[in-house]
């Protein structure tokens, strides 16, 4: 289907998009890759009367070093992602993940940033981003201002920002010294994670000093494995002790129900794949 | 209307576009580009893949204001300038690459795509990089050969 009619604004710098967005009033969107938006426009599921175009606003298209932690520009590719030397060097949690978005032709054009504020529950990169307490730049008509992760993916494809905001960029911490993986589960033509679980696990001579679990598509927003986490913590780097933290994967958590996976079936897969995703993040 | 300037197969275009026109719906119905043929309209199946800037895209998932300043290459671009084949697509022909053939011009496109990074896949990767296409008539099989094909006649060539 054809997307209904709309005024395109492109903007050259994060406080000409603001601008535009604060012009338009709610009835905006913002434009990145578009392989988020251009489907639901296209279906009709939303009709905005402007599309603010960041994609090329220089800086939200830059990786920049900032000591211990990495600022990935919103604008960003996943397939930029993929391959940036600091991201593969400081964060490879992110490169890995990143290849496993869609598939290549969408990951070209898709976003890090877009993927974030899409915050679709099956999506990879709002889950890498949850398990790492990154924290979110936002710009608005205010300035700016910074929100961690526990607060910016607020519900079903809701987050934070506000219609007069644009995500400028992500910080995330280096991770040197922490194993990590992203493991999911999805049908072979559909790259959508029917559950996926991000790990991250500093192991201190046999023991796991420090872990984070985190899952996809076991609610309405990424979420802490809080249980695991606290299972893991301090005992033993074994197949057999992370084997047992992953029982309790999915307590606590509110899968749905739908046409790829019931909500038992959600839970069963949180908690393999939790035992899988940790079990390579320690380098067992 | 938005003024757009793209280099499309090696020609340069200038149009005045509604926001909202789809780069597929450029190419075919203002160019008259058919090479490219629209299947899911969902980016789903990749049968309207493309090269911007070398880099493969479904182009019914780009806007045409989005390729403003860009290059554009079809699978009407790829043949070489005296009228003889890209060897992908010598090598589908070959390897009788494709059935009814609606997938073949984004087959192509993805594979030019894939070989331009990864000059000796195996036949894994070719899969993988192949995974945002899909075959109704599932000919997977001779489709992966002909990537595997045109990657040893690329490689002898520039060797």
């Amino acid at each position: 289907m054809i997307p209904s009619s709309f005024d395109y604004v492109k903007a050259s710098t994060v406080d000409e998009a603001v601008a535009a967005l604060t012009a338009a009033g709610e009835d905006a969107k913002v434009l990145g890759g578009g392989q988020s938006l251009l489907p639901v426009l296209r279906l009709r599921l939303n009709s905005p009367s402007v599309l603010v175009d960041v994609s090329e606003v220089d800086e939200m298209r830059q990786v920049t070093d900032e000591g211990s932690a990495l600022l990935v520009g919103a604008a960003v590719t996943t397939y930029e992602v993929m391959h940036h030397d600091l991201v593969t060097a400081h964060v490879p949690l992110l490169a890995q993940t990143a290849a496993l978005v869609a598939d290549p032709a969408i990951r070209h054009r898709g976003t890090f940033g877009g993927s974030c504020t899409h915050a679709d529950p099956s999506g990879d990169m709002p889950t890498v981003a949850r398990v790492l307490d990154a924290e979110f730049v936002v710009a608005g008509p205010g300035g700016r201002r910074t929100v961690p992760a526990a607060d910016f993916f607020v519900d079903f494809f809701t987050t934070a920002v506000g219609p007069d905001e644009v995500l400028v960029a992500v910080r995330l911490p280096k991770m040197g010294g922490w194993g990590s993986h992203y493991e999911k589960f999805h049908r072979t033509a559909q790259a959508w994670a029917i559950v996926g679980v991000a790990a991250a696990v500093r192991v201190e001579g046999g023991t796991i000093a420090e872990a984070r679990v985190a899952l996809t598509n076991m609610g309405a927003t990424p979420i802490r494995a809080a249980s695991v986490e606290a299972a893991l913590t301090g005992g033993p780097a074994t197949a057999e002790a992370i084997a047992a933290a992953a029982e309790s994967a999915a307590d606590g958590t509110s899968p749905t129900s739908d046409t790829h996976a019931d909500a038992e079936f959600r839970r069963h897969l949180a908690r393999v794949l939790t035992k899988r995703a940790v079990t390579k993040a320690a380098g067992l | 209307m938005t003024h757009i300037g793209v280099t499309v197969d090696g020609t340069h275009r200038h149009a005045d576009v509604e926001p909202r026109l789809l780069l597929v719906h450029w190419l075919r119905e203002d160019l008259g580009l058919v090479g490219t043929p629209i299947g899911c309209d969902t980016s789903n199946c990749g049968a309207c893949t493309v090269l911007v800037d070398g880099r493969s895209v479904k182009s019914c998932s780009v806007l045409a204001v989005q390729v403003d300043g860009k290059e554009v290459t079809t699978i009407q671009g790829l043949t070489v300038e005296d009228g003889e084949w890209h060897p992908v697509q010598k090598a589908f022909k070959e390897c009788h690459g494709l059935q009814c053939g609606y997938c073949t011009p984004g087959m192509v496109l993805a594979s030019v795509d894939l070989l331009s990074e990864n000059p000796d896949p195996t036949e894994e990767e070719i899969r993988q990089g192949l995974e945002g296409n899909l075959c109704r008539c599932t000919g997977y099989h001779n489709i992966v050969k002909a990537v595997a094909t045109a990657a040893a006649e690329m490689r002898g060539g520039t060797s």
